[in-house]
Order: structure tokens, then sequence, then C-alpha cells
């Protein structure tokens, strides 16, 4: 008798999966929603062109913490893809209609190969995204066993292109090239003994070890190495453990939540080294944080160039569509997504297959300046710029490329003096990185 | 009694198999059904069966034995670390996944008696509180041996770890027989499914063993359980290692599915999950837990593509992210379920008896 | 020796904060043997109740001095804060009273988790920074100028704390409540049968507890500068095994213990590393001498295992000395 109860217990219970699997239709055309039509209703207008829809996918946090620098991110693609549509770009004797299809991976590295997944499901014809570094190198073997190109706008984790996906791309530096930035820019301080502290966070532990490296390359003395985690207040113990080593400057690579609290705890320690954080503690709320007198002169770093160096047809673009302006990687992403339909036009096709080569060829200008991937998928000569906070702004003080540092005065006469066009990405002041 | 599905004693044996096979053959064709509606759904199953099994791990130690173990998401972690470790470039070991995955299960035991030992006199809460500080130290720990020598590659986790492979099929590539494409995500679906068929079998065995029964005495009342002759330390520390086992081969498969792991998986709430899927499904009843398990599993999922709109339409925008739906489920599910039906959704008896003891004459609560 | 004072001046403010909380866990231990998973988030709740507050008087624009927007802050989270706790305890724990052990338990770890994702959905998942009220006043130790100090903030929040206490042991040894909730601690039956309303005076504890933690919890903030919706739960753990360490049911072991918990916390995440150098063995190692050549430091347990002192004190306690420093003082339950 009862075997009979939980053989009708797993039998209703299958049906009710197999529902699920009807039902889950729904779920589907419900997602689908996340697509936006950039273009004016196209179909009835034209009907002796044939149209083709090609879609193009934008992944990021749309929830969370860092929805806004997703949403920033977001806004870059569809940026993009509206003035592709106007332009009515024909692949293959056929007018294109782009349509980005947003995800929202919650900055969750589980959710990075649920939404490639998707992504592919969808047939999207070339991926921009994901933000945080942790998120996208799980998302990229997706995209890479789907056939799909990523390019990421915001991913520096030197693994996400170590990995030998020839499909896999990013428009910005890595880590391994603005860790030894800041390392050099420090350098060129004159500091000789120096603290790293990092929080313990993919993004974090790897920005330090190669500030670390640099450094002791080139023969600074690293007085102490100190962890804590992302998570942390209270920063006392370490801060005094390091203030005993008499450091001339401090490094942090960590997020502001925890950065901002360290430099204020420091200052009423008593400690008077300089600090120096990565693009994650390189922003305005810093100084709420730390609080407007401990969070001046500070220096930290940014994958990229400033919003001031960014194209101003990109910024006045933005800016007439979003009312806002763009917070950090929106001309990466809008760079990125004017790179996959670049080289669909240059293959003629949205076939992966047919513009993958194109792509991997490509020679570019963007809003972020020139653009050429190596054989790695990773920019050449990408910049990093060091800010330094003054009177609670973050005023950019030098842009270091190709290992050698310019003063930005110097850079932008000489961006001046070149092409109108050439000035390069936008105002990066958030640059949430895992 | 449990129900240990004894077909041969069923009244009616042919209409008890024909349900089986009907199962069978649903469960079959289930993901070619999902992969129709989008292959992010079969991986979705993917995940909720491996849920299942912690589930059913946490059954063990929770719902037989009665320990309230709050760390149990560091056996999964530990499972998952020791495949990638050894079948990785990390350390340039390849091994194949028959051999990995007995090895995780039996360092999760270890683990399991490890965590054991230092709690077995401790009083219910006490022990909670102990298990969940193991939990975040191995957490911990998983997160910081980068340094001084790197084992486990600290927060960057492990990346490239192999994907399972049976004579020249990989797991983690498509392969196409006549018209059914076999993705990867459905490849590992299969197995998953043949592991937790095997594991729901253990796990009624070993409820109706002399195992069970002295976990069942224990949980009932410890110090009688002493005097009838039953060795508690020992089940207890049985109790641990076994459930430790499940979490350390579910690791394992989680870790070659993703291809990437790192301690970020392994936190604190994730264990909180798994006890939410035992408490909700009911604690010692394995189909109990197992509807628990895809129960929240699921219904997050479909929420997070229902709500989103709904919520648009109504509002305008966004005013509660899927996520923290997510775990408002979780948590309510916790608390509701403890207040109006602790026993679970399908309740086992014998835990049914017990846990409703505080309820007077009438179903009425005494305040 | 400076570096050693400073460490001591940060562990003993730490551990302030701590000792306030745990007087919560400890008090509600006591009486009804449950521990208040909810508690860290109450603590939550009132730095956050708070920093509302504090945002809206400066961003109205106030000319009120510092202290009285912290006051006000405060004086506005605590009456929250006890409506949380009196909640929480009505709703989800009494009527679980006569359940076997684990129903209290889940619930509140189920509580935890609501109330942590309603402050995420009230005051987003942002880390909030305080706005910096009090200007910092720091106050030499010793002669070295650089030496160790300690702010106008730390001793607040350690003379407060102390002030705290002292109010709270006289409540539970000079009054009518507290020889009630005394008696409900040492026996709930007797207690009843002696005319004691034993739900009231259960109902009484947990809303002192709550105030206790609204109190924490901007001092905290307050001391750290950022407030967010997670930043209850550890902290409760951390005072959680405080409470155990001095004594689970003791009032004053809960003090004792807190500050206890600090200064390990302090000392262990300054000084693990030194202790655990490996470099020290290169003497009778050569792989080790090699690798120390370039880098003096190679150490096994560094600061990032701060967290894991908590656990660890917690563990040896309960394996070594059960019943905590000054002994544990809760009714025996069958």
């Amino acid at each position: 008798m009862r075997s009979i109860h939980t053989i009708g217990v797993t039998l209703v219970t299958a049906a009710i999966v197999g529902m699920y699997g009807c039902g889950k239709e729904e779920p589907k055309q419900a997602a689908a929603p996340k697509t936006e039509t950039a273009a004016a209703p196209a179909p009835a207008a034209a009907p002796a062109d044939e149209t083709i829809t090609v879609k193009i996918g934008s992944a990021g946090p749309l929830t969370g913490e860092i929805a806004h620098l997703g949403k920033d991110n977001d806004n870059g693609v569809r940026l993009a893809i509206d003035q592709a549509n106007e332009k009515k770009i024909k692949l293959g004797g056929k007018t294109v209609k782009f349509e980005v299809l947003s995800e929202d991976d919650q900055a969750d590295p589980k959710l990075g190969p649920t939404i490639a997944q998707k992504l592919a499901d969808a047939k999207a014809a070339g991926v921009v995204g994901h933000l945080n570094s942790g998120v996208t190198i799980p998302a990229s073997s997706v995209y890479n066993q789907a056939g799909i190109p990523m390019i990421s706008g915001s991913a520096t984790n030197p693994k996400l292109t170590e990995q030998g996906f020839k499909d896999i791309f990013r428009v910005c530096a890595r880590d391994d090239q603005q860790g030894p930035a800041v390392a050099q820019y420090l350098e060129s301080m004159k500091i000789k003994k120096i603290a790293i502290a990092d929080d313990a966070t993919a993004y974090g532990e790897g920005l330090a070890n190669q500030v670390e490296a640099t450094l002791k390359a080139a023969g600074v003395d690293v007085v102490a190495r100190e962890k804590t985690n992302d998570k942390a207040t209270d920063f006392k113990a370490i801060l005094t453990k390091m203030k005993g080593r008499n450091p001339d400057a401090i490094f942090y690579g960590g997020m502001d939540a925890t950065g901002g609290p360290m430099l204020k705890q420091a200052r009423e320690l008593g400690i008077k080294s300089v600090f120096s954080f990565g693009d994650g503690a390189c922003t305005d709320k810093m100084k709420e944080l730390a609080g407007d007198k401990n969070a001046d002169g500070f220096i930290c770093s940014q994958a990229g160039l400033p919003v001031a160096a960014a194209s101003k047809g990109f910024l006045d673009a933005y800016k007439a569509k979003y009312n806002v302006d763009p917070i950090i990687y929106a001309p990466f992403t809008y760079d990125a997504a004017n790179l996959l339909i670049a080289a669909m036009q240059k293959a003629d096709s949205a076939d992966p297959a047919k513009y993958l080569p194109d792509l991997q060829k490509i020679s570019f200008d963007g809003a972020t300046g020139h653009i050429e991937f190596d054989d790695k998928g990773d920019r050449k000569n990408a910049e990093v710029t060091i800010f330094t906070m003054k009177g609670g702004k973050l005023d950019p003080v030098a842009i270091v490329k190709g290992g050698k540092s310019i003063a930005f005065g110097d850079f932008m006469k000489a961006a001046d003096a070149g092409t109108a066009t050439a000035a390069a990405p936008a105002k990066s002041e958030e640059a949430k990185k895992q | 009694m449990q129900v240990a599905l004894p077909i041969g004693k069923a009244r009616h044996p042919a209409v008890a198999w024909t349900g089986i096979v009907l199962v069978a053959v649903a469960l079959a064709a289930l993901p070619f059904v999902l992969a129709g509606i989008g292959t992010a759904w079969v991986r979705i199953t993917n995940l909720a069966i491996l849920y299942c099994f912690l589930a059913l791990g946490l059954n063990i130690v929770v719902g037989f034995a009665g320990l309230l173990d709050l760390g149990y998401i560091a056996f999964y972690g530990v499972g998952a670390y020791t495949y990638a470790l050894l079948a990785s470039p990390h350390f340039g070991l390849h091994l194949p996944f028959w051999v990995i995955l007995p090895i995780g299960a039996l360092i999760a035991c270890i683990f399991g008696v490890l965590l054991g030992a230092p709690t077995l006199k401790l009083r219910g809460d006490y022990l909670a509180i102990v298990t969940l500080g193991f939990g975040e130290i191995v957490r911990i720990f998983l997160n910081n041996l980068s340094r001084p020598f790197n084992l486990t590659n600290g927060a960057q986790g492990i990346v490239l770890i192999d994907p399972f492979r049976i004579d020249g099929y990989v797991f983690g590539k498509s392969h196409t027989l006549g018209s059914l494409v076999f993705s990867p995500p459905i490849n590992y679906y299969y197995f998953l499914l043949i592991v937790l068929v095997a594991v729901i079998a253990l796990n009624f065995r070993l409820q109706d063993s002399r195992v069970g029964r002295a976990w069942e005495a224990i949980r009932e009342d410890e110090i009688a359980a002493r005097a009838m002759g039953i060795n508690t330390r020992n089940m207890k520390l049985l109790a641990f290692a076994m459930g430790a086992s499940f979490g350390g081969i579910a690791g394992g498969m989680f870790s070659a599915m993703q291809a990437f792991i790192s301690p970020e998986s392994f936190v604190l709430v994730e264990s909180i999950m798994v006890l939410s899927m035992v408490v909700l499904g009911g604690m010692g009843n394995v189909f109990g837990v197992i509807v628990g398990a895809l129960l929240l599993s699921f219904v997050p999922e479909i929420l997070r593509y229902t709500v989103g709109p709904v919520q648009q339409s109504l509002f305008g925008r966004t005013l509660i992210d899927p996520e923290v739906i997510r775990m408002l489920l979780f948590g309510l599910a916790l608390v509701l379920m403890m207040l109006f039906r602790p026993a679970g959704i399908l309740p086992s008896a014998v835990r049914k008896r017990e846990l409703e003891a505080g309820v007077a004459p009438g179903g009425v609560r005494t305040s | 020796m400076d570096t050693f004072l400073q460490q001591i001046v940060n562990g003993v403010t730490l551990g302030s904060v701590y000792a306030i909380v745990a007087l919560g866990y400890t008090m509600v231990y006591g009486i009804i043997q449950l521990i208040n998973f909810a508690h860290g988030e109450v603590v939550m709740f009132g730095a956050m109740v708070a920093y509302s507050v504090i945002v809206a008087l400066v961003g109205a624009g106030t000319t009120l001095p510092p202290l009285a927007i912290l006051a006000l802050a405060t004086l506005t989270a605590i009456p929250v804060c006890m409506i949380v706790g009196y909640l929480l305890e009505r709703v989800a724990y009494r009527p679980l009273r006569r359940a076997p052990r684990l129903a209290p338990l889940i619930t509140a770890i189920g509580l935890s988790i609501v109330l942590q994702n309603v402050a995420l959905i009230i005051w987003t998942r942002n880390p909030l920074p305080y706005p910096q009220v009090i200007t910092t006043v720091p106050y030499h130790l010793t002669s070295h100028p650089d030496g160790a100090t300690i702010t106008n903030v730390q001793v607040a929040i350690i003379a407060l704390s102390l002030a705290m206490m002292g109010g709270l042991l006289l409540l539970v040894y000079r009054t009518k409540l507290g020889i009630a909730m005394r008696a409900v601690a040492q026996n709930p039956q007797v207690a009843g049968l002696m005319g004691i309303d034993i739900n009231r005076v259960i109902s009484f504890t947990f809303t002192i507890g709550a105030a206790l933690a609204a109190v924490a919890g901007v001092m905290d903030a307050s001391y750290y500068g950022i407030a967010h919706y997670q930043m209850g739960f550890l902290l409760g753990l951390k005072a959680f095994s405080a409470a155990v360490l001095g004594g689970i049911g003791n009032i004053a072991g809960a003090m004792l213990g807190g500050m206890l918990m600090g200064i390990i916390e302090a000392l262990g995440a300054g000084y693990v590393g030194e202790l655990t150098n490996l470099c020290a063995l290169s003497s009778w190692f050569d792989a080790i001498a090699q690798r120390c050549t370039n880098d003096a430091h190679l150490e096994l347990f560094g600061s990032n295992y701060q967290d894991v002192f908590a656990f660890v004190v917690l563990i040896l306690v309960l394996v070594f000395r059960p019943s905590g420093l000054l002994g544990e003082r809760v009714s025996d339950r069958a």
C-alpha cells in the first residue's frame, strides 16, 4: 500500500516535471523581452528589401551592487547598435536590423556559464561582456564551445585570454599591465619601502601580486605583504603592523568599499605614507568613505584612458541619448559592439565562423582610440591612466602606454595635435573587478 | 516506517513497475525537451540534481542522525577542489574521473570525521555554531592557500578543469547521435541521474540497516541509545563521514561541469540553502529532501523570469532583485516550515511525531 | 613596543563592540537556551536606521552639533530595534518554546536571512558611507610622536560600553525585573509558580538585548565609517564566540569575553604572521633558506586568517573549558 503511495507521488512529480517542460516555453518567452529593438519598426516600412535580424548579446550585472556599472556598459552597447541600425548596414545583400539581448549575470561567477548558455541558445552572433573577470572567465568556456565571439570591455584578469580561446577578446588593459603601470609610477616617486595589501579576491590579489612583482624587480623593499577580505571593516591590526615597518607608500588591491575605510583608519593611526590603489578604488566614493581630508593625495590607476580623453563624438551621442555622462567602461563596450559590427561588415556576413578571422585581424579607430588585437585576444598597446585625488576630484596625472609613462598634460597636447577622434575611452570612475 | 521501495511486496507489482518505467522514460526524455527551450535549462536541472545530492548528504547528518551541521558546504568544496587539483593544468595532473571521484569522497569523509570529532559532546546549538565555524575555516583556507605555497590558487580559483572522459567520449564536447544532439550539459545530466539513482538506493538501504536504526535511536534519545549498547561516538562520526562523502562526490561533478571553481561558490549561505532544502522537503525522508531540493532550485529560477517583467509592468521598475527574492524564499522556507509544518512537505512519520511534540492537543500551539 | 600598545588599543576598542553585542546573546541564551542568530542582524538594523537619520539630518542642513546628531540617530535606532527584537521573539521564538531544540535554531537562521534581505531591499546592496560627523582627535599615549595613539572615538566607545555594562548589571542585580530575569534563567517553571509572568520577562530580555544591539550598531558603523547589510552576521558570530568564551549566561563573562576576543583578534592579526614566519627555519631547511633570500617573509598564516581566530577560540573553549572563563549560568534543561 505504502509502496503504491510512493509510486503515486513519484508519478505526480514526474508529471509536474513534464509540465514544467512544457510550461517552460513561457519563461523563455518572458526572458526574451530583455531584447530591445533599437531601430524603428522596419518590416512594414521596407517591403522591397529583405531584412535579417542579427542579435548581439550584452552581458553584465544589471542588478546588485554594481548595477550602475553594468547599466553603463549596456548603454554603450545599445548606443552602438542604435547608430548601426540608423546606418542601415547591409550584409550579404540584406539590410540588417541589430538587436541587443541584455542579460543580467549579477556579478555571480555561477551565473556566468548559465547566461552564456542562454545567449548561445538565443543564437547571438556575438557578445559584449561580461563586466567582472570572475564571471567572464567561466562564461568564456561556454562561448568558446558554442563558437560565439566575445569581447569584454572591462574584465582585466590576465587569465581570460590565457586560456587559448581564439574567439575571446578584450578591449581594456590587463591587470598585469595595470599593476606594473602603478608600480612604475610609484617608482618614479622615489619610493624605497612599500607595504602591500589585498582583499583576497581574484581581482585584488591578482593586481597586488603584479605590483609586488614589478616593484621587487625594480629593487624596492616590500616591507609587508598583508591580506584582508572584501567584507572586512577593521583594518587597524594590519595597518598598525605596517606602520611599525615604516613604509613610504602603501598599495592596496581592492575595492573602494574596503579601500576607503582602510585609508581613513590609516590616517587615524597617524600613518603618513602615500596610498595607492587599483581601479577598484579609483572612484569618487573614496572621499565619502575616507573623509575629505584623508582622501586627498592618494594615487590610483585605471585600465584605459580618462573620460576627458574619450572621443567627443561618443560623449555627445551618449549624453544626448541617456542624459547622463558615461561612468566608466561605456566607451569600451561601445567600441566592442562596433568592432563586432565592423568585422561582420568586412566579412559581409553575421556568421561567427565567417567573421571571426576578420575580427582577429581588425584595425579599428573607436571612442577609446586605435584598437588592434594580439594573438591572445588582448588589445595591443593598451593604456593605463594614473589618477590622484585633489580637492575631492580625481585628476589624471599620467598615462602609461607600452611601458612608458607620459605626463597627462603632454598626452593631451599630443592627442589634440593629432586627430580629434584619437581621444580615448571614458571617464573611468569605478571598475569593480573580480 | 520508511518506505523502501519493496516492489516485490507491493500489492500490485505490475502497477508499480509500470510507474517506474514511465518515470524512467520521462526522465530520459527530459533533457531533450528542455534543450528545445534552451540548453540553459538543462544546466539549471544539472545544478538542481547536484543540490539533490547535497540535500541527501545533509539529510543523513540532520535527518537521520539529528545533528545540525551548518558547515556542510565545506565538504562540497573539498570534493570540488580535489577534482580540480587532480584534473587540471594547475598541478599538471589529469587523472580520470573514476579515480578522482572516490578519492574526493574519501577526502571528504576524512574532513567529516575531523569536523565531527571535537563536536561529539556538544549540545545542539553549540554543534551548529562549531560546524558553521568549520565551514568558514575551510572556505578561508581555500581562499588563502596561495601563499606561501600555492595549493589552491586562492581567490583566483582553478580554471580549465578537465571534463569527464570515457574512452574518447568527452563529456565536455557535443556529440550527435542520429538526430539527437548530446550537448555537454546533456551528457552530464545522464551521468548525474544515474549516480543520483544509485545514491537514493544507498540511502534507503542505509535507513533500514542497523546503522540507520542506530542513528534514529541517537536522534531520539542519546543517553538511552548508549544505554542500549550503541556506540554513539562511532555512529555520529559515521553520520558525518557518510554525509560528507556525498558532498564530496557532488563537488567533483560540479568541478567538471563548470570547468572553473573558486572559493566563492562555497560560502556559508550555500550551507544554509541546503539546510532549507532539507527542512522544506522533510527531514529524514529521502524523497522529501529531493522534492525540497528540486523546489528550491527551480522555483527561484522560474520566478527570475516571471517576477521581473511583472514588477516592470506594475511598478515600472524592478523593486526587488530576483536574487533577493531567492534568498527571501530560502529564509522564509526555514521560518515558516518550522512554525507551521516542521516535519516538512513530505514528512517522515517518525520525525513528524518528534517535531510536533510541542503541540498541544488540537494542534494549537501553546503560547 | 608602540606597535604592541597600538594593537592593544585597537583590540580593546574592537572588543568593546563585541562585548555589547555579546551581552544580547548571553542574556537570551541564559533565559531560553537559544542562540539568537538574528541578533547580529538587529545590530545591523540599528546601524542602518541611524544612518538614514544622520543622512536625513545632514541633508536637511541641520545646525545641530555632531554629538547631537549622533545621539538623535541612536535614540531613533533604539526603539526601532526594540520593536524588531520584540517581534522576533513573539512571532518566531515563542511558538517554538517547547519544540525540540532544532526547531528554534533553524528558525533563527531563517530569520537572519530574512532580515538581511529586508535590509537589502530597504538600503540597497551598496556599502553606505557614514557621514563623518565627529572629527577624530588622536591622543598620544607615549612620548614618541609617531607612536601609539588613542582617538576620542575609541575612548567614547570603550567608555560607553563600560557604562552600558554597568547599567545592565544594575538592572539585573538591583531591580525587581532583574530578579525576575535571573529567576526565569534559573528555573522557568518555578519562577512561573512564584507569580512571575514568564512571557513578559522573556520579551523584556529580548528588547533590552535589542536596544544594546542598536547602540552597538551605531558605535561600530561610526567607528569604521561604513555600514553594510552584511555587517551583522560575522560580527554576531564573533560576539557569540566571545560570550561563550566568557561563560554563556554570565553578564560579566560576556564583557570579559568580548574584550578578550577583540584583543586576541588584534594581536593575532598583527603577530601571527611573524610567529609563523617559516624563514626562521632557514637554518634547518635549505629549500626555505633559498626562498627566503629574496623575501624575508614566508608566513604560513598571515593576517588574512583574522576571521578564523574567533572560530578557533570558540572550538578550543568548547573542547577544553565548555563553561567558559567565568562559568556559565544556564538553567538545567532536561
